[in-house]
């Protein structure tokens, strides 16, 4: 065997703990207010402080829309607690909201108990009348009685800095670590993690002083207010055992380059990395073009297609050619995967799926993208199609997926969201890469040499650098005969050829795990997820089992082929229940697949499902099937 | 120097030429034989990759590697071949359809960027593969099946593209004047960067004698004007002709040399870095002025594989355990 996966490493933890409690943040404000940012510092002092944490950017996308309008909002929600925090969150306990506009757009979302925190000082007549209020919601009953907190922060942060001369405009700029300081107060944290991050991307400069000043000054605001109903940020639950390791937060576009990174250095291959920009699969490019390795390449291309035939021409050069796009520019690329399967040589696509069709909501999530993956091309054109379920899983898909390009001499495309891109959590550094661990031998002996023979095992053709002496051959588009590869139009020699292509991509489910059930051995109802649905479905049935219902899980990660057990195991559900952030695409799938009655729970409004929805929806089959 | 020791028939791949008989392909697939023989090049290092097309299945009858690969995609094909291996020697094969529709923006960036290959342009100025529409270099009036009242649009020119483009080399050749074609191809071979040759080929089927107003023995040497570095633009039977720049129309002038005619020292010399002087010279269409044939533009510049892989090298190498920690981490203990 030329090629073969260390198993070990590429599985996902089976047993997780998830998190049904803790606490949600919210924090809005304009583009250009440093609202992302914020989040971070949230993020990595609580991750840092040994909690869970899973958050969700949601930004416009305009660049720097208009200051202080609705559609110019940008916001960043985290949620912390104990044990793995599967998601960020239904909806906040705590809103920070930085002007009107971002409390108008977002206040109908605040928990009925929850804590609202505005900067009063942004609540001029000008701004006021920008976001579309004609009264004051914080003088008029407007609020519903929301408990608010509305500290003039604006006041605060200028007062707070005056001393390091930044001006008006400059000043205000620091408002955003006023507010990291009070939420940190709220959530019981130290301000030590940000202070070092503001020292580290500032220096001793007057901006970075400023920043730590007006983090400090948040922090003692807390401290020293008497701030209403704060018990609803003490954790009710048990604090979690971590796995001993090394930690730090990872969004999916970095674990899929570090990823990519690590199959490099397994295979010993460089990897040529193809994309044009998009969004949000730009992420991607950014991350490794960033990246400072001799065998990470990458070439921003003219365009989708250019980009696509550019990674197909470096595998075929020998190089491991990875391209990457979102469905419009996959939608491109098309013709060129065509090419891929037909002259069966590996390649990885990633796509970073978004609300579509067309344009559509580009910085939104979407898994809709599915039946695209699995059946969108011209002619029998299979590929191997792969989903991870987390933004730390996308380190372990990208090893997989170079890995079964590579063995079996095929395109496989893994299926991404904007929301893995861009969602974080804590992850476990892994074990260092072994440099050459699963080291790719090429081709080098022309004695009996056919481009188009098979190894008997995976079906897959020889891989053969052009360069190589004595192997010159010649390949291509038109159909090929089976083992010489000459042209041919020959009518059995077409149907072969194209058993043969398919059933070299079903036997990749040779080597998968086979799909296993978590839950309860006698539940008769079965959630099904694949992608970034997992995390919600997981948490969701965690909060289900507490309450007395009984369902089990199924994620899929490997799309196509199906794992080899899946027909059976779905066989033994009285009900299935597929969600999905689409109008339905895996369960059309399993239906024509198994002939099974699985029912689809289909959302698509750009935003993942929320658990309370997925709650109700096991809930009301649960006992429809009991 | 030792003497080249392999022979055009030891490129030939074997497999059956399948071009309609007395296609100008077959002189073009002779002359980069030859060309190669000459060369001595190395079979197992070089690579012709090629679009969709008549012209797009020269890869199969070389006995190099090959690449037949999409509609219009070659160079981006070709970038990606040489960013994972920069020591192949590329050739792309591509047409007018191939080149200058479906794939000129590939190309287009191909010539900016500068990736060292050359790229052979068959212009028949039709589709023959899809059976005679008219293409982007058919000239206004080209009666097809997809055109029977005459194709409307100005027709692009494939030098006039490439310079525009950015391109560093630009010839064109003749499938009718082999010798001269072998001697661009080894020309564009030497260039370090994109070549860019257009060829002007006949389809015998579809668009036959095309080219005669420029071909035909009679008049070839009234309408052709062979260029080379350095020396004066003449051209005619007698050399009797030459080219001068009429500065009033910034134009380039045809005019007799001589005795009735311009004095000798009137006539522009060929000088093959000048860009401007390329544009006029592809730009001569006749009836009043020879098609340019041979080297029209060439000046080597930075080549792109070679400034990625320097870049990519000068940036250095770091452990992926220490990326992996460039943000803050913490650790658990057991």
């Amino acid at each position: 065997m030329r090629f073969r996966l260390r198993e070990t490493t590429l599985q996902p933890p089976a047993n997780l703990t998830p998190s049904t409690g803790g606490v949600v943040v919210r924090f809005a404000g304009d583009s250009g207010d440093g609202i992302q940012l914020s989040g971070m510092r949230l993020t990595m002092a609580a991750a840092l402080g040994g909690k869970g944490v899973s958050t969700l950017p949601d930004f416009p996308a305009e660049i720097r829309a208009p200051a202080g309008t609705t559609y110019g909002v940008s916001a960043f929600q985290l949620r912390v607690g104990e044990g793995e925090v599967l998601t960020p969150g239904d909806t906040p306990d705590v809103l920070v909201a930085f002007n009107p506009a971002s409390l108008k757009t977002n206040i109908s979302d605040l928990d009925r108990d929850g804590l609202l925190v505005v900067d009063s000082g942004t609540f001029t007549a000008r701004s006021l009348k920008k976001a579309g209020y004609d009264d004051n919601p914080l003088e008029a009953d407007t609020l519903n009685g929301v408990r608010t907190l509305a500290p003039d922060i604006s006041r605060h942060t200028i007062d707070a800095v005056k001393e390091f001369d930044l001006g008006q405009k400059g000043s205000l700029r620091c408002r955003n670590m006023w507010a990291v300081g009070l939420t940190l107060w709220l959530l019981d944290r130290d301000t030590s993690e940000a202070e070092h991050w503001i020292r580290n991307r500032f220096g001793d400069t007057p901006v970075g002083n400023a920043n730590l000043a007006a983090l400090k000054a948040g922090h003692a605001y807390g401290e020293t207010t008497e701030l209403p109903g704060l018990d609803l940020l003490q954790t009710r639950e048990t604090p979690h055992d971590w796995a001993p390791g090394e930690y730090r937060t990872i969004t999916g576009a970095e674990a899929l380059a570090f990823g990519l990174a690590a199959a490099a250095e397994r295979t010993g291959l460089d990897i040529v990395f193809c994309a044009y920009p998009i969004t949000p699969a730009s992420t991607l490019l950014h991350q490794l073009s960033a990246m400072r390795r001799r065998n990470v390449l990458t070439f921003q291309a003219e365009d989708e297609i250019g980009a696509a035939c550019a990674a197909i021409g470096a595998s075929y050069g020998g190089a491991l050619g990875v391209t990457s796009s979102s469905g419009p520019g996959i939608s491109l690329k098309a013709e060129a995967l065509g090419l891929a399967v037909a002259v069966e040589l590996p390649l990885v696509v990633v796509n970073s799926q978004r609300a579509g069709p067309s344009t559509g909501m580009p910085t939104k999530t979407e898994q809709a993208d599915l039946l695209q993956a699995l059946y969108g091309r011209h002619g029998e054109a299979p590929l191997v199609v792969l989903a991870p379920r987390s933004p730390s899983d996308c380190y372990t898909t990208a090893i997989e997926a170079a890995g079964i390009a590579i063995r079996h001499m095929t395109p496989v495309m893994i299926l991404s969201d904007a929301f893995i891109a861009s969602t974080s959590e804590p992850w476990r550094l892994p074990e260092p890469e072994i440099p050459g661990s699963d080291a790719v031998e090429f081709r080098t002996d022309p004695e009996g040499f056919e481009p188009f023979a098979r190894d008997p095992d995976t079906l897959a053709r020889a891989w053969v650098k052009p360069g190589t002496p004595g192997l010159e051959h010649r390949i291509g588009g038109l159909e090929k005969s089976a083992g010489s590869g000459g042209i041919s139009y020959d009518p059995d020699n077409h149907q072969l050829m194209n058993d043969a292509r398919i059933a070299k991509v079903a036997k990749v489910a040779c080597a998968l795990p086979p799909a296993a059930a978590e839950g309860p051995e006698d539940a008769s109802l079965c959630v099904v997820t694949w992608g970034s649905t997992f995390g919600v479905a997981r948490e969701a049935l965690a909060h289900c089992r507490a309450t007395g219902t009984v369902a089990a899980h199924i994620h899929l990660r490997h799309l196509h082929p199906l794992p080899a057990n899946l027909g059976d195991l779905l066989a033994s559900y009285r009900s299935i229940l597929v969600p999905e952030v689409n109008s339905g695409q895996l369960v059309r799938v399993l239906r024509d697949r198994f002939l099974v009655d699985a029912e689809s729970l289909p959302k698509v409004t750009g935003k993942p499902f929320r658990v309370d929805e997925l709650i109700g929806a096991i809930e009301s089959r649960a006992k429809a099937v009991s | 120097m030792n003497a080249p020791v392999r022979v055009a028939r030891d490129y030939e791949s074997g497999q059956e030429v399948r071009w309609c008989p007395g296609c100008g392909d077959y002189a073009i697939l002779r002359a980069v034989q030859k060309t190669l023989a000459e060369l001595d090049a190395n079979p197992s290092n070089t690579v012709f990759v090629s679009g969709i097309g008549c012209a797009a299945r020269l890869p199969y009858y070389l006995a190099t590697y090959g690449f037949h690969t999409i509609h219009g995609r070659a160079p981006a094909i070709a970038t990606g071949l040489k960013l994972a291996n920069p020591e192949l020697d590329v050739w792309l094969v591509t047409g007018d359809g191939d080149g200058l529709s479906i794939g000129a923006g590939h190309l287009l960036h191909l010539l900016r960027r500068n990736l060292n290959c050359q790229v052979l342009l068959f212009n028949n100025e039709a589709y023959g593969l899809t059976k005679g529409q008219y293409s982007p270099t058919s000239r206004i009036g080209t009666v097809t099946p997809s055109s029977p009242a005459g194709s409307v649009g100005d027709p692009v020119s494939a030098c006039r593209f490439a310079l525009g483009s950015g391109a560093r080399f630009v010839a064109r050749g003749i499938d009718t004047r082999i010798a001269e074609l072998q001697g661009t191809l080894s020309a564009a071979h030497a260039f370090s960067g994109t070549a860019f040759v257009e060829i002007l080929q006949n389809c015998i089927v579809y668009n036959d004698g095309v080219f005669a107003d420029f071909t035909e023995r009679s008049v070839a040497a009234e309408r052709q004007i062979h260029v080379a570095h350095g020396e004066p633009l003449r051209f005619g039977p007698d050399l009797n002709r030459g080219l001068i720049l009429d500065r009033d129309a910034f134009a380039l002038r045809a005019v007799s040399v001589g005795a009735d005619g311009v004095p000798e020292e009137e006539v522009l010399v060929h000088d093959q870095s000048n860009r401007a002087l390329a544009t006029l010279l592809a730009t001569m269409e006749g009836p009043d002025l020879p098609l340019a044939v041979g080297v029209l533009f060439a000046e080597e510049g930075p080549v792109f594989e070679v400034e990625v892989r320097d870049q990519v090298e000068e940036r250095g190498h770091l452990p992926l355990s220490d990326l992996l920690r460039r943000t803050s981490t913490w650790k658990v203990s057991p």
